[in-house]
């Protein structure tokens, strides 16, 4: 599936369920929150109730719409995002907690 | 409850996101009467300042960190939620909460806005900026958004002219019908609540608030520059560039009229007062203490110029962005960038800088790493102790050798800072790694007169608080190298018979392992007033004269004494050696406790130590001894 491919960085497990974690996508890619997925956060980071939290409070809720505009020199990491009207930057690794439903991608 | 507050000040507290304009908001209402200080025990500062309406009421108004939330997320935000709430001791509960907002980016604060109802205060909502907002189209409707929060909403325009008066009519509005308040109804929101909040805020979005007819475009243009792997990395390593020359270029001349006018001073004191122990300390000790923390001050201002305006232009979150992998490797924040580079020319305003970072164990870390970055006081220590042992010889058909030790010494120096950091932050604060999350501004113009406040407000920090440490530990130098005096008839310099003289000789026997000379060991006690220092100290007590003019006399006079190990040793020594007060000082200052300073001071001389020793002995095996 090339149009899959285009839109990620790494292949995803999530992949069936049409759901794409943030931290795996590549410039371009459009789409919706669809949920928080806190199983998956980064083991040697803040525990998930607190990551759950800093994420809702910048603006990463159910059916914010997402981009993501920039990636990072090394490791194209961080990423920048647009997070409805605003621009967000984070780490992919808590990215990866946000999994969104692609809408089109841009490229 | 109705409370009237007629005879006392009422108490005001500015709330707001980060980036909504809420400094320029509070330099607007106070402008020159404000202070900065600490609250007790924690890094937070304590911004209050008080300003008169209209009516001739006057008000206290305290400025708070900017938050998404009153949650606290670390010690340091708990003093936000703490003084909102009133449960910090010898803080006074607020009277009036004002919201600050970014009118062009109203959804995260509207959230902010509801949380704060739950506090129990009278709560205005004052959208600033809303010059930009009415710019680009975005249509308000005010008495809808009053309505539907349940709050009164005034707009603002803090850099202009009157741009409060808003604020203040509504403010004296409340004061006149007498304040009233109800029980904190507070609980720190769950994620459920959070979603909660975020989805009413986001109604309130849909009805009062329509999208902006014409979107700043800027933004994205300049991001896709700025923000590019390449062009944006590019154009960092520019800003930093012109940053670091600008602290190094054009502090200079003003921090070389500095040190000639107290010279200059200080020989008028010498030469009209009758000698003793009275001219000394008022020429060598307070004279030339005075001096030495004035002359931080140029590069302070210069570098927090460029901070302050990069910063309010918005790039500071971008630079931040650009530079987390690097940084992140070491286990810092991207933000640690600015104040680490910085500290290439003075750590003092390097550390001074990190306040733009919030984390709290990221800032110790930084400032704690800050000291081994190589800062322009080594520069004469370095280039005399080179000019003398190291031949000018060609390495590799076109190296020089001197550059090369030279080089090899700011590399030492970068490599052991990011080691430091690393340790500290992935082995010793290792609970847990702080998420980079970080909203990305849009692009402001800097309004000029905020930039020069926020500079004036950082000197008269520096000045007051961390001046008044380094003055007292100058002169306490100058007690430990003058007083005694030489008896009479005495043929040795007269630091020899000092208490820096004794505390030298006692040191001896334990720098012997590392190859240092008592007189080494003495040079070093008023060596700590700073680096640079050192060159003289040596000068006298080596009894050159000329001191620091004459380096080839003293540099001729030190390779006659010591053997090349020695010399080496002393380099090792100077790339890790805690040989500055003043940067001890300003750790005091910064981190609010003396437990800082003590902790740089023991990591800095345990690495000297060690890196001397080891230094010491390979050249000694390898023939240098």
């Amino acid at each position: 599936m090339p149009e899959e491919r285009s839109i990620l960085s790494r292949p995803s497990s999530e992949s069936g369920s049409g759901l794409v974690p943030l931290g795996r996508g590549a410039r371009g890619l459009r789409g919706v929150v669809e949920r928080l997925d806190l199983a998956s956060a980064p083991a040697n980071g803040i525990d998930s109730y607190e990551l759950e939290r800093r994420l809702l409070e910048i603006g990463f809720v159910e059916g914010a719409r997402v981009e993501i505009l920039h990636e990072g020199f090394i490791g194209r990491d961080p990423i920048a995002v647009k997070l409805d009207d605003m621009r967000v930057a984070l780490r992919r690794r808590e990215a990866d907690a946000v999994l969104i439903r692609p809408t089109e991608t841009l490229r | 409850m109705t409370v009237e507050v007629a005879a006392m000040s009422c108490r005001i507290a500015l709330v707001g996101n980060p980036n909504s304009g809420k400094t320029a908001l509070f330099n607007a209402l106070t402008g020159s009467r404000q202070k900065v200080a600490n609250y007790p025990g924690v890094t937070v500062e304590r911004k209050e300042g008080v300003f008169d309406t209209p009516s001739g009421r006057r008000f206290q108004v305290v400025d708070l960190p900017g938050t998404y939330s009153l949650r606290a997320r670390s010690p340091d935000e708990a003093v936000t939620r703490d003084v909102v709430l009133g449960r910090l001791q010898g803080e006074a509960r607020p009277d009036v909460i004002v919201c600050v907002a970014d009118a062009t980016n109203l959804r995260l604060v509207l959230r902010l806005a509801l949380e704060l109802k739950q506090v129990g205060r009278p709560v205005v909502l004052s959208l600033n900026m809303f010059d930009i907002a009415k710019h680009r189209g975005i249509a308000i409707d005010l008495d809808r958004l009053a309505d539907e929060l349940g709050m009164p909403v005034v707009t603002s325009v803090a850099v202009r002219r009157n741009g409060t008066s808003e604020l203040l009519e509504e403010i004296d509005r409340l004061a006149a019908q007498g304040l009233t308040s109800s029980r904190d109804e507070w609980q720190e929101p769950g994620p459920d609540e959070v979603r909660a909040a975020h989805r009413e805020a986001e109604r309130i979005l849909k009805i009062a608030v329509a999208p902006p007819a014409r979107p700043d475009s800027w933004t994205n243009r300049l991001d896709a520059v700025l923000l590019h792997p390449v062009a944006g990395t590019v154009v960092l390593l520019v800003i930093l560039f012109l940053m670091f020359q600008a602290v190094f270029s054009w502090a200079n001349p003003a921090m070389d009229g500095i040190k000639a006018a107290f010279e200059w001073l200080g020989g008028w004191v010498n030469a009209t007062l009758p000698d003793g122990v009275l001219r000394s300390l008022i020429a060598e000790g307070v004279i030339a203490g005075v001096g030495s923390v004035l002359v931080f001050l140029p590069q302070i201002l210069v570098l927090f110029f460029f901070i302050i305006l990069l910063e309010d232009f918005g790039y500071m979150a971008r630079a931040a962005f650009l530079m987390d992998k690097i940084m992140g490797g070491a286990g810092l924040h991207g933000r640690a960038f600015i104040p680490l580079l910085s500290s290439f020319a003075c750590a003092i305003p390097g550390i001074m800088s990190t306040r733009v970072i919030d984390n709290r164990h990221d800032r110790l870390a930084t400032i704690l790493v800050a000291p081994l970055m190589t800062c322009s006081a080594r520069i004469p220590v370095y280039t005399l102790i080179i000019g003398a042992f190291v031949p000018r010889n060609t390495v590799a058909g076109f190296i020089d050798l001197q550059g090369l030790v030279m080089f090899g010494l700011y590399a030492t120096g970068i490599v052991s800072a990011l080691l430091v950091a690393f340790v500290l932050r992935r082995l010793i604060w290792r609970s847990a790694v702080e998420p980079f999350i970080m909203e990305l501004p849009s692009y402001k113009l800097p309004d000029p007169k905020n930039v020069i406040m926020g500079v004036w407000v950082r000197a008269k920090v520096f000045l007051q608080r961390a001046g008044t440490i380094i003055l007292s530990i100058m002169i306490l130098i100058w007690f430990l190298s003058t007083v005694p005096g030489a008896p009479e008839g005495a043929t040795d310099p007269a630091i020899n018979y000092s208490f820096a003289g004794m505390i030298g000789h006692a040191l001896q026997p334990l720098l012997a392992p590392i190859g240092f000379t008592w007189e080494i060991a003495v040079a070093l006690i008023p060596g700590l007033a700073a680096r640079e220092v050192a060159v003289a100290a040596l000068g006298t007590v080596y009894a050159v004269a000329g001191g620091e003019e004459s380096t080839g006399a003293l540099g001729a006079t030190l390779a006659g004494h010591w053997s090349l190990a020695t010399a080496l040793s002393l380099l090792a020594w100077y790339v890790f050696a805690p040989q500055c007060a003043s940067t001890l000082g300003v750790v005091k200052r910064e981190t609010n406790s003396w437990r800082w300073p003590v902790i740089l001071f023991i990591y800095m001389i345990t690495l000297a130590y060690g890196a001397s020793f080891v230094t010491y002995h390979i050249a000694v095996a390898l023939g240098g001894g």
